[in-house]
């Protein structure tokens, strides 16, 4: 990336503006300390966002209505029992205390205990929520993994070529798909997977069950229809957005030199438009990883793959809240991350801030 | 009216009243230039509002009633089959229709009342009222919205108020970016000045002077967030912790009629069974899609 922009910058920056603040300093040290300050600045904003984002999933256990550890351990707990109970909550601590403890043990990787398993006896069957959590998180990444090695390169394939043929037919039948994926929901493609591929056509298993002892290879063939449903559901947003965004830079004057000196369509493309739109490219790419965060929610539980999200749904649904908890923050921290590292890419691939004149 | 003279002068042209066209008018002219996409669209959103207002009416059986055979086979008393516990599935899609649009007719509504007005009053005041807002809806934006209302639904429960209402203040953080960011644009107008001066308050300026230059975008965005609540709604309800049986639901029709898709080999209309709910959806979002594209094209000249 660093290299193939190159060529670009000589011929002209996009923006008017730019030019003058570009040649107004001269030194390198100093652009390079922009570029750092920038990413410095961009990391600070994100770290903050994440500390209010867990300081919110925090506070949802104290909006619980009513005296939940009532609810939790049973109509007939004793006073000990929920005196107990409270106490291993730290509900008998101020909030601002509580909420550092929780910090500083989910950063040593304790996220507490799950509800279930407790009755009114005082017995305590319950599970530590990390070991709930981490096994399937790892199902997760790998199935989000799987998906994002098929959806990213086919998205830009496709992108690219729709920017390239744009206005023909192929360019229409393209736009024409996308749109239609992009409004059916998630489990509606899914189910129409299923239909034609594990019921007409029995190819794949429409249960993606797998647990630590499956072989890789299986594990693969287990995860071909939830894989190929979430692609199917981001291909659509990154292909549009790949091609919205070359289509944009085409209209630029430097392109219009590029095109007037006889570079063909393809150079044109990959040479000149494609440096300068890696950074809103990047930006789509990581915004749709982290909608596939999200899309996993529903895939899963359509699959009944053991995932987080399958995890979190049951959670919600027996108000387990250290799991909702734990859960929402790997979400929403996952997010927070890959949003960064988009803004970060995006300010890296930049070539007006890496070629100083 | 001015009178008419036999001849063409350029100042008679000039100096006539216009005639306005009437408000049935212009909508008939519009209409005549509708592509036909947005044909399609207007037609498949008026069949669903009229599904819905005259459920009562279409719906062969009662929303809730149960009959002795589950899973009955399509045609017979039952045109598309019973579900799982035996009700008729065409009444369960016909209420449907109007339980999940109406929720989520709701819903959007009041996420624009809320995200709409603090973007208005953020939009006019500019101070650390404005800070304020924009920097906790980037908090709020930064966490996914499925997500949130997942966590926020366990705390509150499932019932059809939270759900309205966790969803129209987790999506009114798009609708206040939205506003706030078309709003500033005019709140520096001279006739906002203006207004300000001779002493207007906050709403007739929010009323009045800014909301009318800002519909346009505004009213694009209302059917897109309107998808958008839609879909959040139906998947909530598939998961299992949205609106609640006994309400006739698309969502979680769906997900209860999803083991039939196994016997499509036998039956391949049984299988198609779980799958109306999941097309509805779908069809009404692509539907809303087209109207606002063109619309869009239209107000603003937008293209790609």
């Amino acid at each position: 990336m660093r290299t193939s922009t190159g060529p670009l910058i000589a011929i002209e920056p996009a923006e008017p503006g730019k030019w003058r603040q570009d040649h107004q300093s001269t030194k390198g040290n100093a652009h390079l300390n922009a570029v750092l300050s920038t990413i410095l600045k961009r990391l600070g904003m994100g770290f903050a966002t994440l500390f209010v984002v867990s300081a919110i999933i925090f506070s949802s256990i104290s909006m619980l209505p009513g005296d939940f550890s009532e609810a939790v351990l049973g109509q007939a707990a004793t006073k000990e029992t929920v005196a107990a109970f409270r106490k291993e909550l730290g509900l008998d601590k101020p909030a601002p205390v509580r909420y550092f403890e929780w910090v500083g043990s989910v950063l040593q990787g304790d996220l507490g205990t799950s509800f279930s398993g407790r009755n009114a006896s005082g017995q305590d069957r319950s599970r530590k929520v990390v070991d709930l959590v981490m096994p399937r998180l790892w199902n997760t990444l790998f199935l989000a993994g799987v998906t994002a090695l098929i959806a990213v390169p086919l998205a830009l394939f496709l992108g690219l070529t729709a920017a390239l043929y744009r206005n023909t037919a192929y360019d229409r039948i393209v736009n024409a798909a996308t749109l239609t994926t992009i409004s059916t929901p998630e489990f509606f493609v899914a189910y129409i997977l299923i239909l034609f591929f594990a019921s007409l056509w029995p190819v794949f298993p429409s249960l993606a069950n797998i647990d630590a002892s499956t072989a890789l290879g299986e594990r693969l063939y287990r995860v071909a229809l939830p894989a190929l449903t979430l692609t199917l559901v981001i291909v659509a947003h990154m292909m549009r957005m790949t091609r919205a965004a070359i289509i944009n830079l085409l209209a630029s004057p430097y392109i219009e030199m590029a095109r007037l000196k006889g570079a063909s369509r393809s150079q044109i493309i990959l040479k000149h438009a494609l440096p300068n739109a890696w950074a809103p490219i990047a930006t789509v790419i990581a915004f749709n990883l982290a909608y596939l965060v999200v899309g996993v929610v529903v895939v899963e539980v359509v699959f009944v793959y053991p995932g987080v999200g399958q995890l979190m749904v049951d959670a919600v649904t027996s108000r387990d809240i250290p799991v909702v908890q734990a859960c929402a923050l790997i979400f929403a921290a996952t997010y927070i991350l890959l949003n960064l590292t988009a803004d970060i890419i995006g300010i890296v691939t930049n070539p007006r801030l890496l070629h100083p004149r | 009216m001015s009178e008419q003279p036999d001849t063409y002068t350029a100042s008679a042209e000039v100096g006539a009243v216009r005639k306005r066209r009437s408000r049935l008018e212009r909508v008939g002219l519009l209409l005549k230039s509708a592509p036909p996409s947005a044909w399609f669209g207007m037609i498949v959103v008026s069949l669903y509002i009229l599904v819905a207002i005259f459920a009562d009416v279409l719906a062969p059986y009662g929303e809730a009633e149960i009959h002795p055979i589950p899973f009955a086979p399509w045609g017979g008393d039952f045109f598309f089959g019973t579900d799982q516990i035996g009700r008729d599935v065409l009444t369960r899609l016909i209420y449907g229709a109007r339980n999940t649009m109406g929720i989520a007719l709701a819903t959007t509504f009041l996420s624009f009342l809320i995200g709409g007005g603090l973007g208005l009053v953020a939009a006019i005041n500019r101070s650390w009222l404005d800070q304020g807002l924009s920097r906790f809806v980037d908090v709020l934006m930064a966490i996914p919205s499925l997500i949130f209302a997942l966590m926020l639904l366990s705390i509150f429960g499932s019932t059809i108020t939270s759900l309205i209402m966790i969803i129209a203040v987790l999506d009114s953080t798009r609708v206040f970016r939205l506003t706030r960011a078309v709003a500033v644009n005019v709140a520096v107008m001279d006739y906002v000045e203006a207004a300000k001066l001779r002493g207007e308050g906050l709403g007739w300026i929010m009323r009045r002077e800014i909301l009318p230059n800002i519909m346009p975008p505004l009213v694009a965005e209302f059917g897109l967030r309107f998808c958008f609540v839609f879909l959040t709604i139906a998947a909530l309800s598939f998961l299992g912790v949205g609106i609640q049986p006994p309400t006739a639901d698309w969502g979680s029709m769906v997900r209860a009629n999803a083991s039939l898709i196994q016997f499509a080999k036998y039956d391949i209309t049984a299988a198609i069974t779980p799958l109306l709910p999941a097309a509805a959806i779908a069809l009404l979002t692509v539907a809303v899609n087209f109207i606002v594209d063109w619309f869009l094209q239209k107000t603003s000249g937008l293209r790609e």
